[in-house]
């Protein structure tokens, strides 16, 4: 029940009480109160949950903690690749 | 989709998992609080991707695995009644209570209705001005927000005819609860990333220093729980213990400041009944009584109601981590999904239901972590 999809602000509007957004998720979209986080704005990633976006995501944090991830791959790629170079090729002494 | 696919590319995860077996060098034991974090662990077999030296064991994250049977035949009692549209996530409409469940009472003539929000069930009350509309507002802290936001909204627009029967659980205090145990083993968490998305992250601060083991708010794709579980390891393995966030990317240490603002306003923390486990001190909101009217126990006088766990299932200790379901002598004989004992069987976010699902045949990570 805790699942939270994210999504793509596209648009916000006043309806009464509330403000609601349409967000796309891939190729649906579907209307999302955003009363629970009224700084999103069209353009924003937020995550989504039981019809209420509960969190703005940050997209430059995403893209930091993402490339050193990467970083971390490609480190133990070149261990490897350098562990490869020194090991004595087969059947040799 | 964005946010989604890059968390379940292949090659990062195995290079994560590589890291890990790189690090670690003695036996760890890690507990995945959410649910739905130990649904992704299964779907694509990431305990299957780490050294024998790190044990998984799940926790207590799934609302409607913990809540207790009385509140269940309380739902029942009131979604019989002919004057009520009962309302609820799909989750709980097939989680057995002590006769029945809430299938059989929609089969039975009871109007029952699924909805993807308790917004939906605000409007049902708006279009029904003649039926009582309850909402079964069930949650830990990342549905409760919605959830005070539906009353909240009910009680602005002046509806006399929209109540809920509220059953919300927190996290850290049932934590506590499982920590404090003599029995347990755990010895590093995996934090929610949702829940953490609203309440923050300074609770599982106290946790950590509480009880000196390492906290990792976790994110809920395969890359995310790989990399919780390596940064866990890399702490145990140099004797830390301190809160580290994954999630950066949606979580922050302050949390949802408005959604922890309307649920102070509709809801108050009280004692808190947890299946097969008991009452656990300040674990649970209720509703405050400035929203009485809102109030579905007090509207329908279900207060009364109790009821006993059947001895049968283990599921106490299977959300404490002290269990796994094949440790139970019924799972997946006498209790399936088609005839559940006890509610981690059925719901989607249930241990025991993720063991049956996936466990015969998971989509490994080898085939690209696709849903």
């Amino acid at each position: 029940m805790c699942l939270a999809v994210p999504g793509k602000v596209l648009e916000s509007t006043d309806v009464g009480l509330n403000r609601i957004a349409k967000v796309q998720f891939g190729g649906v979209t579907r209307n999302v109160y955003l009363d629970l986080l009224p700084e999103a704005g069209v353009g924003d990633y937020v995550l989504v949950h039981v019809g209420f976006a509960i969190s703005k995501i940050d997209e430059a944090e995403a893209h930091r903690t993402y490339a050193l991830l990467e970083e971390l791959g490609a480190n133990l790629d070149n261990e490897e690749d350098a562990a490869d170079a020194a090991r004595p090729p087969e059947g040799g002494a | 989709m964005k946010y989604i696919d890059e968390y379940r590319d292949a090659g990062l995860a195995q290079s994560i998992a590589q890291a890990i077996r790189a690090r670690v060098t003695r036996p760890w034991v890690l507990m995945e609080i959410c649910g739905g974090q130990t649904h992704a662990i299964m779907r694509y077999g990431l305990d299957e991707l780490l050294p024998p030296e790190i044990e998984l064991v799940h926790g207590p994250g799934c609302p409607v695995c913990v809540a207790p049977l009385e509140i269940i035949d309380k739902a029942l009692s009131i979604a019989a009644r002919p004057e009520v549209i009962f309302v609820s996530y799909g989750d709980m409409l097939r989680v057995p209570g002590s006769q029945t469940d809430l299938f059989r009472v929609k089969a039975a003539g009871g109007d029952v209705r699924i909805a993807y929000s308790p917004m939906d069930a605000v409007k049902l009350a708006r279009e029904n001005p003649s039926r009582q509309v309850v909402f079964f507002g069930i949650g830990f802290e990342t549905t409760a927000p919605a959830n005070a936001m539906a009353v909240w909204q009910a009680k602005q627009e002046g509806l006399r005819n929209f109540s809920m029967l509220a059953a919300h659980v927190l996290v850290p205090p049932a934590m506590r609860a499982i920590l404090g145990s003599p029995a347990c083993r755990v010895q590093g968490l995996i934090a929610p990333g949702h829940v953490c998305a609203v309440m923050g992250w300074r609770e599982y601060q106290d946790l950590a220093h509480e009880f000196r083991l390492p906290v990792v708010i976790g994110g809920f794709e395969p890359v995310d729980l790989l990399e919780a579980i390596r940064l866990l390891v890399a702490q145990l393995e140099e004797g830390r213990a301190e809160v580290e966030n994954q999630y950066v990317r949606s979580v922050t240490r302050e949390g949802n400041q408005a959604a922890q603002r309307i649920m102070a306003k509709v809801f108050e923390v009280c004692d808190q009944k947890w299946r097969g486990i008991g009452a656990i001190p300040a674990s649970g909101y209720r509703i405050r009584r400035e929203f009485a009217d809102y109030d579905a126990e007090r509207i329908f006088g279900t207060d009364q109601i109790t009821a006993e766990e059947p001895k049968e299932c283990i599921s106490a200790l299977v959300l404490q981590g002290l269990k796994k379901p094949a440790d139970c002598a019924a799972f997946g004989a006498r209790c399936t999904p088609e005839s559940p004992l006890g509610a981690p069987m059925v719901s989607s976010e249930g241990v025991c239901a993720a063991h049956y699902a996936y466990r015969r045949r998971a989509p490994r990570i080898e085939e690209g972590c696709r849903p």
